[in-house]
């Protein structure tokens, strides 16, 4: 159950400062409370988190792979179901294992119908090996592997759907959030866990190191994101949007000019072309999602 | 209770009597029939397992890896390229230490495919740190099972098992086999105990990642356990023969090999076509002998030397092919590093493979080879193919 004040990530663990995923998985966790089982996909927050002998998690975690996480709650959940036993089984993954490598694994999962909840927190690139693009890099975002330069404008290709693929699995519950709005994200994982079936929470998790910013600004970008319509809270139910956070929009200018991945559309001078296909991405989502008051 | 079974239900009769709270697996030929027969037992109510219908092997066995870290006793079976696919996992189980017991229908690997027997998918594997126990026959597969669970949960030793049997030569032949029941499997395995769990009343990590100061020391330990489990093994195939009459306590099986010249090492359910070679040669005044690897990891050496003490010609019969080593075989060079005599020839041969018949005149142009000191070669190439 919920409990805002309980602390079940414990403090001394490795990451940057100003660590959105770091963030994120306190949030989750008072969100799901001290019953919870944990698996995690490798990446930053099983690097940060459980260097041996260290842990900083209070509650049961396990890491197996990159790609198995959803395969490895399976079992879990299946197991503690031959055991008459009730904790939360929860994956806590990056998009690169969720998004890219780990989904076939994830659709398995939520086909059978596990009583598990998914949760990517998604900082839009693998940002353990040194920021490459994933399939949850937005648009024109300089990667490692996706660099901005004289043929090119960086990534090439938009963020997949994730949250409209899962839904079409037939999950019971889907939902965007940002470490933007804590309140937010605990509200969303509990009612997750408390659903029964496989549900998929997808938490924007701004990487200060991968994105190019200031640290004490994290929480800052992530509200900016989804003040320009970038990123959209929502939640789907029996695959309908219902709540999604209404805003008053402003233009992708400032949100982009704040992180050196998208440094390459204003220097020398500012690409108009390629920003107004990033502006359009964000209209067709307020369009899509009925985001603007 | 004898009953005459096909060798994948010897296998998942047995399966089942161990009582795996969780069996994930997923088809694929020559396998197949085990997991439907679990699948069957579990719809009839025969088998009060969670039964999970993974969508790869993959995920079968990351499943099993979930449910086994969770203290559930589970349950899979594979083949080939199916083996393959869960190499990641394998690796990954054995290094968490978790006592997962499959069978394996030995199966060729492709290109090109191949759904016919040899044993190139448990030897690719044998790095992996599972234990490879190799049947003969169909009594050896139903019974190995209780023997692997007992050795894979055993504290001192907590390491994965394969169970391995050549595909459709064994999984898909009928044999009378003596199955025990349940009070009498119960007896013997107890209801599993795990080291250690996932409990929320209780939490710990499992699976953290390791710096260059600690990691070395990990693989050390999976090492010595799996040294560890040669005496283990002994002693539950030993207990084994006790409450069953079936003795396993050797690791490996001599046959004819006393006041042999010449002798064979082989793997499975080829043995048995040996052993009946061996007594037409034995007939004819040969004196050839037969080496049968039941345990091939842990690699049983000292049983090894012992048995073959005193032979000079040692020739081995590889169901695989290292490909790019000097001898053909990967299972050759344990055998010549476990005689340690340079006085002794130590030869291998890759036969079989891919599902090509053996017979009894391929073994005796073997021997052939290997009076004459010939080998580290194919048998039975078609010349006119290449």
């Amino acid at each position: 159950m919920a409990d805002k004040t309980c602390e079940l990530v414990d403090c001394g663990h490795r990451a940057c400062g100003g660590c959105g995923p770091a963030f994120a998985a306190r949030l989750i966790l008072k969100g799901s409370g001290p019953e919870s089982i944990v698996c995690a996909s490798t990446g930053c927050m099983e690097v940060f988190s459980t260097p041996y002998p260290q842990t900083a998690w209070k509650v049961p975690w396990i890491h197996s792979l990159f790609e198995n996480a959803a395969a490895v709650a399976s079992g879990i959940e299946s197991a503690l179901k031959k055991q008459g036993r009730k904790e939360n089984v929860l994956c806590i993954c990056g998009d690169g294992a969720t998004f890219d490598i780990g989904i076939q694994c994830i659709s398995g999962a939520f086909e059978r119908g596990h009583n598990i909840t998914y949760i990517c927190y998604d900082n839009e690139a693998y940002m353990n090996t040194g920021i490459q693009r994933s399939g949850a890099t937005p648009y024109d975002a300089s990667t490692t592997t996706s660099p901005a330069g004289k043929r090119s404008t960086g990534n090439n290709r938009p963020k997949k759907d994730l949250p409209q693929i899962l839904a079409a699995h037939g999950s019971p519950y889907v939902a965007t959030c940002s470490i933007a709005y804590p309140n937010d994200v605990i509200k969303k994982v509990d009612r997750a866990v408390q659903t029964e079936g496989p549900c998929y929470i997808q938490i924007h998790t701004p990487c200060c190191t991968g994105w190019g910013f200031d640290g004490a600004k994290t929480v800052e970008l992530a509200k900016m994101a989804i003040e320009c319509g970038l990123w959209v809270n929502y939640e789907m139910v029996n695959g309908k949007v219902e709540k999604v956070k209404k805003i008053k929009r402003k233009p992708v200018d400032e949100y982009l000019k704040s992180q050196k991945r998208f440094a390459h559309l204003f220097k020398p001078q500012r690409n108009d072309v390629e920003i107004a296909k990033i502006q359009a991405i964000a209209d067709v989502n307020a369009e899509k999602y009925g985001i603007d008051l | 209770m004898k009953g005459i079974l096909e060798g994948s239900h010897a296998a998942a009769e047995a399966a089942k009597l161990c009582r795996p709270d969780v069996v994930s697996a997923y088809p694929i030929t020559p396998q197949t029939h085990i997991v439907e027969r679990l699948a069957e037992m579990v719809a009839d109510g025969e088998l009060d397992s969670e039964y999970i219908c993974v969508e790869s092997e993959f995920s079968a066995l990351s499943a099993c890896l979930g449910a086994s870290a969770a203290g559930s006793r589970v349950y899979s079976a594979t083949s080939s390229q199916g083996l393959l696919l869960m190499t990641e996992v394998c690796f990954n189980v054995a290094g968490m230490r978790q006592p997962i017991v499959m069978s394996i229908a030995n199966r060729a690997v492709g290109a090109p495919l191949s759904i016919w027997n040899d044993q190139q998918d448990s030897i690719a594997l044998r790095d992996c740190g599972w234990i490879q126990i190799y049947a003969e026959d169909a009594q050896e597969i139903h019974d190995f099972h209780y023997i692997a669970y007992k050795v894979a949960e055993d504290h001192d030793v907590l390491l994965p098992v394969f169970i391995c049997f050549d595909g459709f030569i064994l999984s898909h032949t009928y044999e009378p086999v003596d199955m025990p029941t349940q009070a009498e499997v119960d007896a013997f395995l107890p209801p599993y105990k795990p080291y250690n769990m996932l409990d929320a009343k209780n939490p710990i990590s499992m699976g953290m990642y390791a710096t260059p100061e600690y990691y070395m020391e990990f693989r050390y330990e999976i090492d010595q356990a799996m040294v560890r489990s040669l005496d283990v093994i002994r002693r539950v195939g030993k207990e084994f023969g006790q409450k069953f009459g079936r003795d396993y306590s050797n690791l490996v099986e001599a046959y004819k090999l006393e006041d042999a010249e010449v002798a064979i090492v082989a793997l499975g359910s080829v043995s048995g076509t040996i052993k009946d070679a061996i007594d037409e040669m034995r007939a004819d005044g040969k004196k050839v002998g037969l080496l049968r690897l039941i345990v091939f990891r842990p690699f049983p050496a000292e049983d090894v030397k012992k048995a073959l003490s005193g032979i000079k010609k040692v020739g081995v019969f590889e169901k695989n092919l290292s490909i790019g080593a000097r001898m053909k075989g990967a299972v050759g060079y344990e055998v010549k590093d476990a005689v340690n005599d340079s006085s002794v020839s130590v030869l291998s041969y890759v036969a079989g493979l891919g599902g090509r018949d053996i017979t009894i005149a391929d073994i005796k142009k073997m021997v052939g080879e290997i009076e004459a000191g010939r080998g580290d070669c194919f048998l039975g190439l078609r010349e006119e193919l290449i």
